[in-house]
């Protein structure tokens, strides 16, 4: 071997090691997002981001996705509609992200549809309420199980009726995604020829609900439907405890949220009692699927860290499963053509660890799996409660119960 | 649907709200009315002090009436060096004070959110008592006892601090420093310093409402963002510097306040405190009991 024939294999070499060492070093996958840091939002977006932290965690050890290391890019939105248009334009602009996860929560989610419509972007809906109703978006995919618009509202007040309920309250804030709930709670109630006897839309300012219900219960409703935010549904619990609401009301709650957050369960403690309520997961029997306990395990743990929601159960698993699904549609198309992912998650079941996952033309989910649970025999001052089944007995969907509706409101309360 | 009963009900309930309204704002009436420091960081102290007697109920299990009353001494603590900052950095330099001052305070605001969602993350804290999530049966209506609990430490709160300012020396001295700073330094006073006593009584006030803010509802560390507005508008409708004008507006807000939730639907009732002030202003530019 002449000398040129060694120098031509070592160049070729250093050539070959080179490109070799790009390979490895190939830059990662980037999803961009906005999640509620601070503000009124923030006690869910910071549970959101953990769970799809681990999941980030867990595909990274496994590899990645299509060899190259998954990085979040993630800027706080302050629970503000007013930031996350600018935050999605430089995360798409200045970031260069491959993916985008939408923020958490329907007021924030709503001001980047047109963007992301326009440009042709996917979109994983992060738990917001009907954005994509009016804007068509056909690669928007919410991990909310809240199924078709109405189902809320008909899974509740249907267990009303059938409980011998015949008038509505409708208790709404004066925001966006409590306003899509009363509307189609509304809509329900006339389909269903219950007269709507108290309909009021709340400022997100009050901070006293006790004159509120006063004229409620004034109004002697058979079933109470209150959509709120975390801070009234704590009050409005509050003022229910004290001034009552009657003796008449068969179900009261349906889509309070808050409760569904380990801060104010803790709180409230006994005064959730016989109060129902939407959630998304508990620990009841029926909503173990493939890696849930196993994905439980791991957020306890570091929720304690991180100083979020210390059961996380109502939002952390769909941020995993958010993960889960663009995992499974990047491996099943090895690609990342933001049409390509689209068409297979449309076309496809995926199974998560909150159980199967099939989307609708909408882009919601097929099928409701939105629960409606009953608090029982919650006490005071103890957040382990929470994580044994029986202290929020599932009435609805009929797949997932696990139990049956205890009425009237004033017994179920005992 | 109208009743009299309804109504009887929405005035005993707007009666209670009112003085929780006063308890909150009576702070504020002193260091922005009688001091005319822009204190907009008013409402981030009142939560500061609400997380501190969280602390107090939550570990030592302390009253939470008790905790903010042992509060008061670091809150006045805290008044005055504030007010010094504020004093050393701002006023003493020059006539644009006020609108500098207001970034101050927007800023302290600012740290004590951030201070607190560090310490304690974004959930809300509420404290447990034995008159809290209880009501009282009077006469057929079922009154919160937390409502008459701050409708009775309100009255007293404002009821101390009208006398303080009127029958003490260091009281009148404050007043007159609101009213004549250069007239007060020919008497031998020294303004700034009977100013920062006054900030310090001012924030420790603030310790006591903050007290009441946690016992009528749960707090969370933007909480300060839903009060501004009303803090504001009590101390101006009242007429800066009149604690007994505090009282008065709280109670018309209040009243007006329930009246409107019950009766006439709760969409109304934020555009009722600023209508009430813009009336109170068209007929009575100085305020209620303003100077």
């Amino acid at each position: 071997m002449n000398r040129r024939t060694m120098f031509g294999l070592f160049a070729a070499a250093i050539l070959l090691g080179g490109v070799s060492g790009a390979n490895a070093e190939e830059p990662p996958i980037k999803i961009g997002m906005s999640m509620a840091q601070t503000g009124g939002l923030a006690a869910g977006g910071k549970a959101s981001l953990l769970g799809i932290e681990i999941w980030r965690d867990d595909i990274n050890a496994r590899g990645g996705l299509l060899g190259r290391k998954v990085e979040l890019v993630v800027y706080d939105d302050k629970s503000s509609a007013a930031e996350t248009p600018a935050i999605y334009a430089k995360l798409l602009d200045v970031d260069k992200v491959d993916l985008l996860f939408a923020p958490y929560a329907t007021v924030p989610t709503a001001p980047i549809m047109p963007l992301v419509k326009q440009r042709g972007l996917l979109l994983m809906g992060n738990f917001s309420f009907q954005v994509n109703s009016k804007v068509g978006h056909d690669m928007w995919f919410n991990i909310a199980p809240w199924g078709p618009a109405d189902s809320w509202a008909t899974a509740f007040l249907g267990l009303g009726q059938k409980a011998g309920g015949k008038t509505v309250a409708l208790l709404a804030a004066d925001q966006e995604f409590a306003q899509n709930l009363a509307k189609t709670a509304r809509d329900v109630a006339n389909r269903s020829g219950m007269p709507i006897v108290f309909d009021q839309a709340y400022p997100p300012s009050t901070v006293e609900f006790s004159s509120i219900i006063r004229a409620l219960s004034a109004a002697k409703p058979d079933i109470v439907y209150v959509a709120s935010y975390p801070p009234d549904s704590a009050a409005i619990l509050r003022a229910v405890n004290e001034i009552g609401v009657g003796d008449n009301v068969k179900i009261f709650g349906g889509a309070m949220v808050g409760l569904q957050f380990a801060g104010v369960m803790e709180n409230l403690g006994s005064l959730m009692n016989g109060v129902v309520n939407f959630n998304t997961w508990l620990p009841e029997p029926s909503m173990y699927f493939d890696g849930t306990k196993k994905f439980f395990e791991t957020y306890s743990k570091r929720a304690v860290e991180a100083k979020v929601d210390p059961l996380g159960y109502y939002l952390a698993p769909f941020g995993y499963a958010m993960g889960q699904l663009v995992e499974q549609a990047v491996n099943a198309t090895k690609s990342l053509d933001q049409k390509t992912l689209a068409k297979y998650l449309r076309e496809h079941t995926h199974n998560t660890i909150i159980g199967p996952v099939t989307f609708g033309p909408d882009g919601e989910w097929k099928e409701t799996a939105t629960l409606e649970a009953q608090f029982r025999g919650v006490k005071d001052k103890n957040i382990d409660q929470f994580r044994s089944a029986g202290k929020q007995v599932i009435l609805f969907p009929d797949r997932l119960k696990t139990g049956d509706l205890v009425f009237p409101f004033e017994d179920a309360r005992q | 649907m109208f009743s009299f009963e309804l109504l009887r009900d929405a005035i005993v309930l707007g009666l209670l709200l009112g003085c929780f309204y006063a308890a909150v704002s009576v702070g504020l009436s002193i260091s922005f009315g009688l001091l005319d420091v822009p204190q907009v960081a008013h409402p981030a102290f009142l939560v500061l002090a609400s997380y501190g007697v969280y602390l107090c109920n939550d570990r030592f299990d302390i009253d939470p009436l008790l905790a903010g009353l042992l509060l008061t001494p670091l809150f006045f603590v805290l008044g005055l060096v504030t007010y010094r900052l504020y004093y050393e950095t701002f006023e003493r330099r020059g006539s644009d004070a006020a609108v500098r001052g207001i970034a101050f305070f927007f800023g302290v605001a600012f740290i004590i959110e951030v201070l607190i969602i560090l310490q304690f993350g974004v959930d809300q804290r509420s404290v447990t008592a034995p008159y809290i999530g209880k009501a009282w049966r009077f006469a057929g209506m079922r009154i919160p006892i937390r409502q008459l609990v701050a409708f009775g430490v309100a009255l007293a709160l404002t009821v101390l601090l009208a006398t303080y300012l009127s029958r003490t020396f260091l009281g009148r001295a404050i007043r007159a420093v609101a009213q004549d700073e250069e007239g007060l330094r020919l008497m031998g006073a020294n303004p700034v310093r009977i100013k920062q006593l006054a900030f310090g009584i001012a924030t420790a006030v603030v310790a006591v409402a903050g007290a009441l803010m946690i016992i009528v509802a749960p707090v969370e560390p933007t909480l300060d963002r839903v009060y501004i507005g009303r803090t504001f508008c009590v101390v101006v409708m009242a007429g800066l510097g009149s604690i007994t004008g505090t009282l008065i507006a709280a109670l018309i807000l209040g009243v007006a306040e329930s009246i409107v939730l019950t009766m006439f639907g709760a969409s109304w009732a934020p555009a009722i405190s600023f209508a009430l002030l813009l009336g109170v202003l068209t007929v009575r530019p100085q305020g209620l009991l303003g100077r």
